[in-house]
């Protein structure tokens, strides 16, 4: 006697009592957005588009590399210098043709997020930097987005489920978390701190887990908890998460405004820019950095304790070729126009330099010398 | 009022340990402040912290043992 379902792609998962046919036409009714087709995404795509997810959506602006393969594990040594996404949806829809794939293959952004995200009901972070993630967060705020967060960190691994609607709690996001963007250079990328292969994989797949419990409705998803794995020791600590009547201050309240919101300068200006006294008393002999003053000639007190050049503000666009260090540090009277200099001198240069402000002035700083 | 401290990703690498036992912390208020002494380039670090697993933003008393977390985001991808 032949079963009708012996030959079906999925009997294997149907056959759980939990999912069965029901939970496989709910996944099959779903939309999944896995945004960065990297360490992260490849996994979760492998394993959505094996668990027949109706509509998957990958988006991806880079190309492959030959040292992506150690964990990129949707692609060979055939698809070097190969767009990410492009090739990550030809090879899912061999996997499965029975699902629809979508290919964006284009950097994610606040001109595109809001028009991307919104055609699918959950969407997957796998990107591989802080302006992304909080672009992220905020787009599926902004739509009431369910949000399948992962990330690593050389040995370990982050994972939770953010801005989930439910009745009875109210949805924790990512900036709940974490409110300040971290500064540059204080939390390394997988290039600069090293990552093995497996970490990604096994973090990916517990995202596209995470996203198969939250379609088909089994078991508890990580809603409004924070997962950390730790490959060297095989440690998983769980915490709750909370959310802080203030978040909702720092998101973009619409699509206009979103669109205005500058993530990169967000995710350096809030901590890399501004240098405590501290700071800055440590670095006033090192050779290597260029310090500018940007007040007006001629604005007292003068600075004699170490070496700086004299560039106001008013003149600073035009005499940008005059600061060549790769680290410089602005100061003015109080804090203040040395901030707007930083954010003009990281709008030019970008992450290249490193461009601080020294918090408080020159006021501050000899106050705190007393 | 003893922390049984749990440390995470470069957390651990500014301070080289996973764990630590601090002695005499009356709130995290303090803890932060001990810690920051410690380690001043934790100073400038972000990170959630979570008591006894439960994520807290403002300044909590301690009494007894409690085992606090802190969670430096991750941007790998």
């Amino acid at each position: 006697m032949s079963n009708p379902t012996k030959n079906n792609r999925y009997q294997r998962q149907i056959s759980l009592k939990e999912l069965g046919e029901i939970g496989q036409q709910k996944l099959k009714d779903a939309k999944v957005l896995v945004i960065g087709a990297g360490g992260l995404g490849c996994p979760a795509l492998l394993y959505l588009a094996g668990a027949g997810v109706g509509r998957l959506g990958i988006v991806d602006f880079d190309l492959v590399s030959l040292s992506n393969l150690h964990r990129q594990v949707l692609f060979t040594v055939h698809d070097i210098g190969l767009s990410k996404a492009l090739r990550a949806g030809d090879v899912l829809e061999q996997i499965n043709p029975d699902i629809e794939v979508i290919v964006f293959n284009e950097k994610i952004s606040n001109a595109n997020a809001l028009d991307i995200i919104k055609g699918f009901d959950i969407i997957l972070d796998g990107t591989d930097n802080f302006a992304s993630r909080y672009l992220i967060n905020d787009a599926c705020v902004i739509l009431k987005k369910t949000l399948v967060y992962g990330a690593i960190s050389r040995f370990e691994g982050q994972l939770a489920v953010f801005n989930h609607p439910s009745d009875t709690k109210i949805a924790v996001n990512y900036r709940d978390l974490f409110p300040q963007a971290p500064a540059d250079g204080e939390v390394l990328n997988c290039e600069e701190a090293g990552v093995i292969g497996v970490l990604p994989g096994i973090i990916g797949t517990m995202m596209a887990n995470e996203t198969i419990k939250l379609i088909t409705g089994i078991g508890n998803a990580l809603i409004n908890r924070l997962l950390t794995y730790n490959s060297l020791n095989n440690h998983f600590f769980e915490m709750e998460l909370l959310a802080m009547p203030e978040t909702g201050k720092m998101i973009p309240e619409d699509a206009g405004a979103f669109l205005k919101f500058n993530y990169d300068w967000f995710c350096s200006i809030h901590s890399a820019f501004e240098l405590s006294q501290e700071e800055f008393e440590e670095k006033i002999h090192d050779k290597n950095i260029q310090f500018v003053d940007v007040r007006e000639s001629g604005e007292t007190p003068q600075v004699e304790d170490f070496d700086h050049i004299n560039i106001p503000l008013s003149r600073l666009k035009d005499q940008i070729p005059d600061i060549k260090a790769e680290t410089i540090i602005l100061f003015c009277q109080s804090g203040k126009r040395s901030a707007g200099a930083a954010e003009i001198l990281s709008k030019h240069f970008g992450k290249s330099r490193k461009i601080y402000s020294l918090k408080d002035g020159i006021a501050g700083w000899q106050k705190s010398k007393l | 009022m003893q922390v049984h401290l749990t440390l995470f990703g470069q957390l651990a690498d500014i301070t080289g340990k996973t764990e630590m036992i601090l002695h005499d912390i009356p709130d995290t208020e303090t803890l932060i402040k001990t810690l920051n002494e410690m380690y001043p380039s934790l100073a400038n670090a972000k990170y959630a912290i979570a008591l006894n697993k439960k994520v807290i933003k403002e300044n909590t008393s301690l009494s007894g043992d409690n085992n606090i977390a802190l969670l430096p985001p991750f941007s790998g991808g």
